[in-house]
């Protein structure tokens, strides 16, 4: 049995806004615009989708928080908003937004009242709450009150809290937005290793392709409410022909070689010691690099993963749009 | 263990123990939340005793122009047990100051009190009996020690007097809470809840035996208030209980009205609540 299930799910807002003095107007917006979804137990899923495609709206629906406006959807073969509190004691959820812990006490309090309010075993709470400290690294601020945590600290904290009580399936609502290098890196790495046992499904959104590169296998993606993509990133990659950018910076100006020999790889520009290419799916970076260092001495290398809001213009232009639907 | 293995689904707490667990924990939190504010706590204290000493001197004068000793049937001691008992009562009960609510509506975290498997009223009822538990250590008991030193206030004179004074005081906090979670809840229909909050704010503390004892009204506008508003329940029903005042209403009575209005507002709580999660998921956070 699928752990989410959702067939012709959609939501419509009424927007209310004033015009003139006296006169309002209301207008609809479709955040979400009949998705189909089945996630298997054990999956790790990607979804994906610019601001305001309808990401948060789903996830709010799924957790049983918001009403759909149309469609079927069951989640651990709940109802979510009739059986809101009873599907809570199976799922965790992390709104980047928002905060689930207790703000003005220790880190360790709001778990501490977590183990209580999911009537978790103490040898059981004390286990997780181990691992999470490994591997997120907690120990330097569990004592610290939750309003002084930087915003990375306390992500960590939301995540652990969410996961406290071994929920069947984890939400996570853009858990890496706004976040610093280091603790973006060790959310990727938690969720890696947690998707790595395949025993909870983790349904994570975001708008920053490179959150869900190496951490999930099924991508979909979504704008303006509606799935325009639905299988793995190399698919995703290979169908719009979405390209990464490789910039090299040279010691002195050169003056660049020949890459026909290099499937999928063309030079976009070249300005003094800064050559710039663009590589499709098809195109090994490693070969690149070889034939780079013949030309002199690199100073610096970078690779830039596509936007996300590169792939979607594509998804629009490329022909196969119209048979995902 | 732990989260490497997702577990069956554990149940909301279904049995009393767990109920009581789960009580204990959110107690633990309310009162530990305040307990990290001695600031606070010092700055709420000093501005009681104040009050209480401007309170004490008003009454006092109009005992002596009365000439008789005593107003409403309160002598001169039961009087002081009035005003240090009310100032140590305020912060027990919290009449003022609380918006936790309002403001997780307005930000929008209030849903994630709905990601509990435990109803939020029962969540926050719990907590905010933790936080009387610190408030009656903290806030009732020393204003109490000052007037009874500096104004020599009556003390209970039976025993059972302790246990029913205390019996009104928990229902009393659990009156001003449900009133309070009421006040703030407003924030869901409305986008600024200053107007509740003042109208809130003037009402219990002029309807609720605040300022003066209401017994010192006729005896109509005395019952009215005591059976059609929750006011009197939450500061006149706990004072005149501890101040053992003779006069009718007696304390059976007193604790019998407080327990029909934390029932009807308990009622009322729910009810607005499950109004307000309806809306809420309809029209998104
Ligand atoms: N409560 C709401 N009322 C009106 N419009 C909303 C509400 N919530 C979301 N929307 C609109 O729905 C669309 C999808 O929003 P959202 O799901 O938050 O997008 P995402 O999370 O992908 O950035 C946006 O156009 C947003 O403005
Ligand atoms: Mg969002």
């Amino acid at each position: 049995m699928n752990v989410i299930e959702a067939r012709g799910l959609r939501k419509e807002f009424t927007v209310r806004a004033k015009a003139g003095r006296f006169r309002r107007t209301s207008s609809v917006v479709s955040a979400v615009d009949g998705v189909d979804l089945a996630v298997e137990r054990g999956e790790l899923l990607g979804y994906l989708g610019p601001n305001g495609a309808g990401k948060s709206t789903t996830l709010k629906m799924m957790t049983g928080v918001l009403h759909p406006t149309a469609g079927d959807l069951t989640v651990c073969g709940y109802a979510p908003v009739p059986q809101r509190r009873r599907l809570a004691a199976r799922i965790g959820v992390v709104f980047g937004q928002r905060s689930g812990l207790q703000w003005d006490l220790p880190l360790r309090d709001s778990f501490t009242l977590l183990r209580h309010v999911h009537r978790v075993p103490a040898g059981e709470h004390a286990a997780a709450l181990r691992r999470c400290t490994d591997l997120l690294d907690l120990g330097s601020f569990m004592d610290t009150p939750v309003r002084q945590l930087s915003l990375g600290q306390r992500m960590r904290g939301e995540l652990t809290a969410a996961l406290l009580h071994s929920p069947e399936v984890l939400f996570l609502d853009e858990p890496t937005i706004g976040l610093d290098v280091l603790s973006k890196q060790a959310v990727r790495q938690f969720l890696a290793e947690l998707g790595a046992r395949g025993d909870t499904t983790v349904v994570l959104t975001t708008h920053d392709l490179a959150d869900i590169e190496r951490l999930c296998r099924r991508i979909v993606v979504i704008d303006h409410g509606r799935v325009v993509h639905d299988g793995t990133l190399t698919q995703l990659h290979e169908r719009y022909g979405s390209q990464r950018r490789v910039t090299a910076d040279f010691a002195v100006p050169v003056v660049p070689g020949d890459v026909s020999g290099l499937p999928g790889v063309t030079l976009e520009s070249a300005e003094a010691a800064r050559l710039v290419f663009a590589l499709d799916s098809t195109a090994e970076v490693g070969d690149l690099i070889a034939r780079l260092v013949t030309w002199g001495t690199l100073r610096d290398l970078s690779i830039a993963e596509p936007e996300i809001e590169d792939v979607i213009s594509r998804l629009y232009l490329s022909p196969a749009t119209s048979i995902m639907s | 263990m732990g989260f490497v293995t997702a577990t069956a689904a554990r149940q909301a707490g279904r049995n009393f123990f767990e109920l009581a667990a789960q009580f204990r924990s959110f107690a633990t939190i309310g009162f530990r939340r305040y307990a990290t504010y001695r600031q606070a706590t010092v700055a709420s204290l000093a501005t009681n005793t104040t009050f209480g000493f401007l309170r004490s001197y008003v009454l006092l004068a109009v005992v002596a122009a009365s000439g008789a000793g005593s107003i409403a049937g309160y002598s001169r001691a039961q009087l002081m047990s009035f005003v240090w008992l009310g100032q140590g009562l305020i912060g027990v009960v919290l009449l003022w100051g609380w918006n936790d609510l309002s403001e997780r509506i307005r930000s929008g975290d209030v849903v994630m009190d709905l990601l509990r498997p435990q109803h939020p009223v029962f969540a926050y009822v719990s907590a905010d009996l933790g936080r009387a538990g610190y408030a009656f250590a903290t806030r009732f008991l020393p204003p109490v020690v000052i007037g009874s030193i500096v104004f020599g206030m009556a003390l209970p004179t039976r025993a059972t007097t302790y246990a029913l004074g205390l019996c009104s005081v928990l229902l009393a906090v659990l009156v001003c809470f449900l009133c309070r979670y009421l006040v703030n809840s407003c924030a869901y229909w409305l986008l600024d809840n200053r107007g509740p909050t003042m109208a809130w704010m003037v009402f219990s503390g002029v309807l609720g035996g605040l300022y003066f004892p209401l017994r010192m009204l006729p005896g109509w506008a005395m019952w009215a208030l005591w059976l059609g508003t929750p006011f009197p329940s939450i500061l006149q029903a706990p004072l005149d209980v501890i101040s053992e005042h003779g006069g009718v209403p007696g304390p059976a009575a007193m604790l019998a009205v407080q327990a029909a209005w934390a029932v009807v507002l308990l009622a009322a709580c729910l009810l607005v609540q499950r109004r307000a999660e309806r809306r809420l998921v309809v029209q998104g956070g």
